[in-house]
């Protein structure tokens, strides 16, 4: 492999750089970097002006869904829908089935990713905080780490017991490894299927209160507080009380962070009416107010990272009663679109600052290594086209699943191409 | 004169002229319902499903003589004898029973939004008869006619909705419904079993009968469920009946007589006293008749529209 990434704009938080670079890139390693590169007859020249080069985007908030549930997405499709994201690395949540509780499944699924779309995603596990994700013993986090588990946590339920979240926090700071929670009082929560506001009160649905999110968020950094090393990160943040108590947290110097879904950066409530299944995810779609303080907390940093808690589900399972449907929608495709379109282009974040919550804080908070972009090193990148206009059509979707609220809507920016472990792909316009 | 939409889902954003319209059509059905006979050919040929996923008695037997009295042929079902029990989805069901050339549904289910639901897998005309806590319009409508028919006009009407707000399809469609007629439309009830920020929706809120009755012309008592206690949203029946329970005694401080109004069926003595449920100002029985010619301007109006 031999590419020349000509006249692109090098955009990379760790270096600080952002000027336009030629890459010259030999089997997976930068060889050259310069100016204007001459032309190598035997490199494939990929022209990239007024386009992005930026280190490669991890999305820490994927369901792949197998082992288990190989009929909604499996490790190829969801590695598919990554390269078409944009994304070089992804984790992958354990509630398969088995779920990633066992070192066992944590080294099929990597093995599983390294041999499919010839590896150029990295697949990294994130393991289950308690055997078989019931929140009543720890897994065994040692044999897991040691597996590649690179987080622990038991999504898409919370860990209720404040006696186990300690333990989990203790045993796992021994690793450094976060613990991960699905931030949800679910004391609160019974039957919920929407968030509880004006909406549902409308619409006559059960509602999820904001603050089973920010009581559960508020009761986890006093636990953190209370462990020395303890290392803690909220997923899929929604209320302006959670952020609240993270803002809080991070004041104070604790190890605590944050994601936040394309989704909710995006949608309200509002877009409940109607009943159209693609709007049901859990946290659910908050309040206008909400939203901005989503906005405002990417802004000054409090919400560290973007991450699309992609989550397959087949059209039959979605096209039920919406107190049925399951929770959750696609996001691997649409992330780099919506957070170009919604952040960048209204000037909530800078290009710099979301390459940061696509690639570099979230590699940190996982302890993996800063992708540097200099001579010597592997090529780890992502291409960005950030002023292409398109329209989100889901039946062009890689992933296996269909269920996103974004079909027919027009977006600005798109991933182009990755570039990882010495392969190259280029998303098709 | 016609309707704007080819369903009935809800009163939500439904415009006043259609409700004028419902309500002025059920008028003259109100009045076949009085003939020697009470048949009228306009939905001859038609055939229509009432589909309930939910049990109901009162309102499946309204919508079954609106449908025979407009002379549509009628098939009807409820889970019970329903593929629903053998696992079947809601939206294969639907479709089934289009394919055997359906050309209106009636639909009661439990899911929020399963009327909409329908109204998107089927060409048939739907009518939502009632969807979880959302709607229930023709009960509404049947409301407002009566309303209208007792008070001459909706306009500036203080109506009170009491008991569990939060999971009423029938207080939701009565909101809507009233507020776009210009009635002034209160709640009452525990705060357990007030929906958040239904203010918003323009109503005002309230604790205590007593506070209510000077100001009112109507209450529309809702039926209170006893699994509510089991999920803790109030203590006892014996405590709802005495503090939230409409009573003579409660409404002592009236200046002036209160409609007295009941969806059904009745908890005798829990939401409301055997009196005044039986008394000279209760218009329940009134509420039935009038949902069958209610039901029929509704059936009527969309059936024409095809």
């Amino acid at each position: 492999m031999k590419l020349l990434l000509k006249n692109g704009t090098l955009i990379d938080p760790v270096s600080g750089k952002d000027e336009m670079f030629d890459l010259l890139i030999v089997d997976g390693r930068i060889e050259k970097m310069g100016k204007s590169l001459s032309a190598d007859k035997a490199a494939q020249e990929i022209p990239l002006k007024g386009k992005i080069v930026a280190p490669g985007f991890i999305d820490m908030h994927v369901h792949l869904r197998e082992p288990g549930f190989e009929h909604k997405e499996t490790i190829e499709t969801g590695c598919r829908a990554a390269v078409a994201g944009g994304f070089t690395a992804v984790c992958c949540m354990p509630n398969t089935n088995p779920c990633i509780d066992d070192e066992s499944v944590a080294r099929y699924i990597q093995e599983k990713g390294k041999s499919v779309c010839e590896g150029i995603v990295d697949v990294y596990p994130i393991a289950a905080a308690t055997k078989g994700r019931q929140g009543a013993e720890l897994s065994p986090m040692a044999e897991l780490v040691d597996a590649g588990a690179v987080a622990f946590t038991d999504d898409g339920s919370p860990i209720m017991s404040a006696e186990i979240m300690r333990r989990a926090l203790e045993y796992s700071s021994m690793y450094g490894t976060p613990i991960i929670q699905h931030a949800e009082d679910s004391t609160l929560t019974h039957g919920g299927c929407m968030h509880e506001g004006f909406v549902s009160t409308r619409l006559g649905m059960p509602g999820i209160p904001p603050i089973a999110e920010s009581l559960m968020v508020e009761r986890d950094v006093t636990l953190v507080r209370y462990i020395p090393r303890a290392r803690y990160h909220v997923a899929h943040i929604s209320t302006r009380g959670g952020i609240a108590a993270v803002r809080a947290a991070k004041k104070e110097k604790l190890n605590v962070t944050c994601e936040v879904t394309p989704h909710h950066f995006t949608l309200t409530d509002e877009a409940v009416v109607g009943f159209d299944t693609n709007t049901k995810m859990n946290p659910p779609l908050r309040t206008r107010e909400d939203v901005e303080a989503v906005k405002e907390a990417l802004r000054d940093g409090t919400i560290d990272v973007i991450a699309t808690d992609h989550a397959p589900h087949t059209i039959d399972e979605k096209e039920v009663e919406y107190t049925l449907a399951p929770f959750g929608i696609v996001g691997l495709e649409t992330a780099v679109g919506l957070a170009i379109t919604e952040l960048v282009e209204p000037n909530v974040l800078s290009i710099v600052q979301l390459i940061e919550k696509l690639s570099t804080n979230p590699r940190r908070i996982l302890s993996l290594p800063p992708i540097q972009i200099k001579e010597g090193e592997r090529a780890n990148l992502t291409l960005i086209d950030p002023t292409v206009e398109w329209t989100v059509d889901t039946q062009r979707f890689q992933s296996k699943s269909k269920n996103s609220p974004f079909h027919g809507r027009r977006l600005k920016g798109k991933a182009i191409g990755v570039i990882n472990n010495g392969k190259f792909r280029l998303s098709q316009p | 004169m016609k309707l704007h939409g080819r369903h009935l889902l809800g009163l939500d954003g439904m415009p006043r002229e259609d409700i004028q319209l419902i309500l002025d059509t059920a008028v003259s059905f109100k009045e076949v319902l009085e003939r020697p006979i009470k048949k009228v050919p306009p939905l001859q040929g038609k055939t229509i499903a009432n589909m309930f996923f939910e049990s109901s008695t009162r309102t499946r037997l309204s919508f079954e003589l609106a449908e025979r009295r407009l002379s549509a042929d009628v098939v009807s079902f409820t889970t019970a004898g329903s593929s629903v029990a053998k696992g079947e989805t809601l939206k294969d069901t639907a479709r089934n029973i289009e394919a055997m050339k359906i050309d209106m549904v009636v639909i009661r289910h439990s899911a929020p939004g399963a009327a909409h639901f329908l109204s998107r897998v089927v060409n048939a005309n739907v009518i939502n008869a009632g969807d979880g806590s959302h709607e229930h319009p023709t009960q509404a409508l049947l409301d407002m006619f009566t309303l209208r028919e007792k008070h001459g006009s909706l306009d500036g009407l203080r109506v009170c909705i009491v008991g569990d707000i939060t999971h009423s399809r029938v207080a939701r469609s009565n909101i809507f419904g009233l507020k776009t007629m210009g009635a002034e439309v209160s709640v009452c009830g525990p705060a357990t079993l007030i929906p958040r920020e239904i203010e918003n929706l323009g109503v005002k809120v309230y604790h205590r009968l007593e506070d209510v009755v000077q100001d009112v012309d109507a209450l529309n008592v809702l039926r209170i469920q006893l699994e509510r206690q089991q999920r803790g949203l109030f203590p006892s029946l014996r405590e709802y009946h005495r503090y939230f329970g409409v009573t003579k005694e409660k409404l002592a401080r009236a200046t002036k007589p209160i409609t007295i109004m009941h969806p059904g069926p009745i908890n005798r003595d829990v939401e409301i006293s055997a009196d005044l449920a039986d008394g000279e100002h209760s218009v329940i029985l009134q509420q039935v008749t009038n949902g069958v010619a209610v039901r029929m301007a509704v059936l009527y109006l969309l059936g024409i529209s095809n």
